[in-house]
């Protein structure tokens, strides 16, 4: 068996392609979606949470709205309205265009992470004490300046590991882009493993640059999460950290 | 006519079906130190929230400074200020809490040149020099630095008296600031709140501490069941009480605070609300 999938599986093929540019450009696309999207929702996301919160239930309402219908439709179909949408809105002309696509893939990634990040920043501002409040109201603070400078700050720090892992949900998630014709990293390496056949070989590739990008992201948010809670009692450890300790304790050791 | 600050007329105040405040009168002349005192679910926490509108008023008026507070008058019909104008009048009222309510994620002059420079519009600089020296008022010169999680009780409650401080207000507000503390940190709170008293602070104080009003008020009043039910000097109030439920609360409060085996914490967590 073990000789069998020794001839079958072939890691000159995944050497190959670990760095071709086919691969590589597959990979920043990737990057590319996922960043520019995951911007647009968080920005958006904390808005929408904020409007949650209100009192003014026309203000909560809509943002229940929004949260209910991009929660309630598939993410592909959501990328399909938007990018045939954009097509009818647009020029039919630009219908090929690899700006148009890119564009679809970004606001519908982007709005349909908003939805949920609006839920994560609810809760976290939920989790802050409301004597917080009442100290920043005594202070002649707004609500908005309350909700800016004291709330959101604290809150913050509950809403970084569900962020993180809404950012790595979308990474994998922009995969679904294939849909619109968008070759990002997965569609990357289908379309080379559908040219020389390597099929594993190839997905192995993808999977390589996933866990790579993964590890990379989780790395700085565990040290997000550190700078984060700097005026704590404990700090939580990271890999850095521990690693500028071990150096740095020559002296106390 | 004489200098009144705060005057509350006949304030009614309930949360759902319990009725909190029925009618508390109070008023508090410029430069005076009023301490409340009363058994938990007397209504002071509620009044002294209502005096800077952290409480909506069911009825009655509270003026500070000749001005209606929360609300304005139209053809004698009350209607609630705009939340600009409530956070105007409000940041004329310092308030410290019970529970301190620092900003965790701000250091001791972060929490204290916040409000200066968010809402005065102070110049960094300018809220800088003057949080230091607030600071180093209350004695904590060489915390300056320092997040609230890595300060003691008593000395957090005192950043949280140069907070209040550093709005220049005409009127403090003390809502049992001493009661979250434990015993040997209550002193340190009670030493700047009499210096502030000796400055000619404005202050109301909702406190368990019989010796720091008998030593700093000029008035002690007494609430029972949403009212003030009687008020004089701190000899008048303590010696020679004139109605029941202020003599029975009295005996119990002073038998307890020289006999009693844990008088601080008798008072140490009465719901915040109806308090």
């Amino acid at each position: 068996m073990g000789a069998f999938l020794a001839v079958l599986f072939d890691w000159g093929t995944v050497g190959d392609f670990l760095f071709h540019p086919i691969i590589l450009r597959g990979l920043r696309e990737t990057l590319y979606i996922a960043a520019a999207s995951m911007a647009l929702g968080v920005v958006l996301g904390v808005a929408l949470g904020v409007m949650r919160v209100s009192q003014n239930p026309f203000v909560s309402g809509f943002a229940g709205f929004y949260v209910w219908f991009w929660r309630a439709t598939p993410v592909v179909l959501q990328l399909l309205i938007v990018f045939f949408g954009l097509k009818e809105l647009i020029d039919s002309d630009v219908f090929n265009d690899e700006w148009t696509r890119w564009r679809a893939a970004v606001i519908t990634f982007g709005l349909n992470e908003a939805a949920y990040m609006a839920e994560i920043v609810r809760s976290g501002i939920r989790s802050v004490d409301t004597n917080q409040k009442d100290a920043a109201k005594s202070l002649g603070m707004t609500n908005i300046q309350a909700m800016r400078r004291v709330i959101l700050p604290q809150a913050v720090r509950t809403m970084v590991p569900p962020t993180g892992n809404e950012f790595v949900a979308m990474l994998k998630n922009t995969s679904v882009a294939f849909a619109i014709g968008i070759v990002e990293l997965t569609n990357a390496a289908q379309l080379q493993s559908a040219a020389n056949h390597r099929v594993l070989e190839l997905y192995m590739v993808a999977a390589f640059w996933y866990l790579v990008v993964v590890t990379v992201f989780s790395l700085l948010q565990a040290e997000l999460e550190r700078w984060l809670s700097r005026g704590e009692r404990e700090q939580p450890e990271t890999l850095v950290s521990r690693a500028l300790a071990l150096t740095g304790s020559g002296r106390g050791a | 006519m004489t200098d009144l600050m705060v005057q509350c007329i006949d304030v009614h105040k309930r949360f759902r079906a319990l009725e909190v405040l029925r009618g508390a009168g109070l008023d508090v002349q410029r430069g005076e130190v009023v301490v409340l005192i009363g058994a938990s679910g007397s209504g002071k926490t509620t009044l002294l929230r209502c005096i800077n509108h952290l409480e909506v008023l069911d009825g009655g008026r509270i003026y500070v400074d000749g001005d209606l507070v929360g609300y304005r008058e139209r053809n004698g019909q009350l209607k609630e200020d705009s939340e600009r104008e409530i956070a105007r009048k409000r940041a004329a009222i310092g308030m410290v809490f019970q529970r301190f309510n620092l900003f965790p994620h701000l250091s001791a002059l972060g929490n204290v040149i916040e409000a200066p420079m968010r809402v005065r519009k102070l110049p960094r600089k300018h809220a800088e020099e003057a949080g230091r020296a607030l600071l180093a008022r209350v004695g904590l010169d060489d915390k300056v630095d320092e997040h609230p999680a890595r300060l003691s009780g008593g000395q957090q409650q005192r950043v949280a008296i140069a907070r209040a401080l550093a709005m220049e207000p005409k009127l403090m507000l003390f809502d049992e600031p001493t009661s979250a503390l434990d015993p040997e940190l209550v002193g340190e709170v009670l030493d700047v709140m009499k210096s502030l008293a000796r400055d000619g602070m404005t202050m109301i104080v909702v406190t368990h501490e019989m010796a720091f009003a008998r030593e700093v008020a000029d008035r002690v009043a007494f609430m029972d069941e949403g009212v003030v039910l009687e008020e004089g000097t701190p000899q008048a109030v303590f010696d020679h009480p004139q109605r029941e439920r202020t003599k029975a609360f009295l005996s119990k409060i002073l038998w307890g605070a020289s006999f009693g085996p844990d008088s601080h914490t008798s008072s140490r967590t009465p719901s915040r609300r109806a308090s």
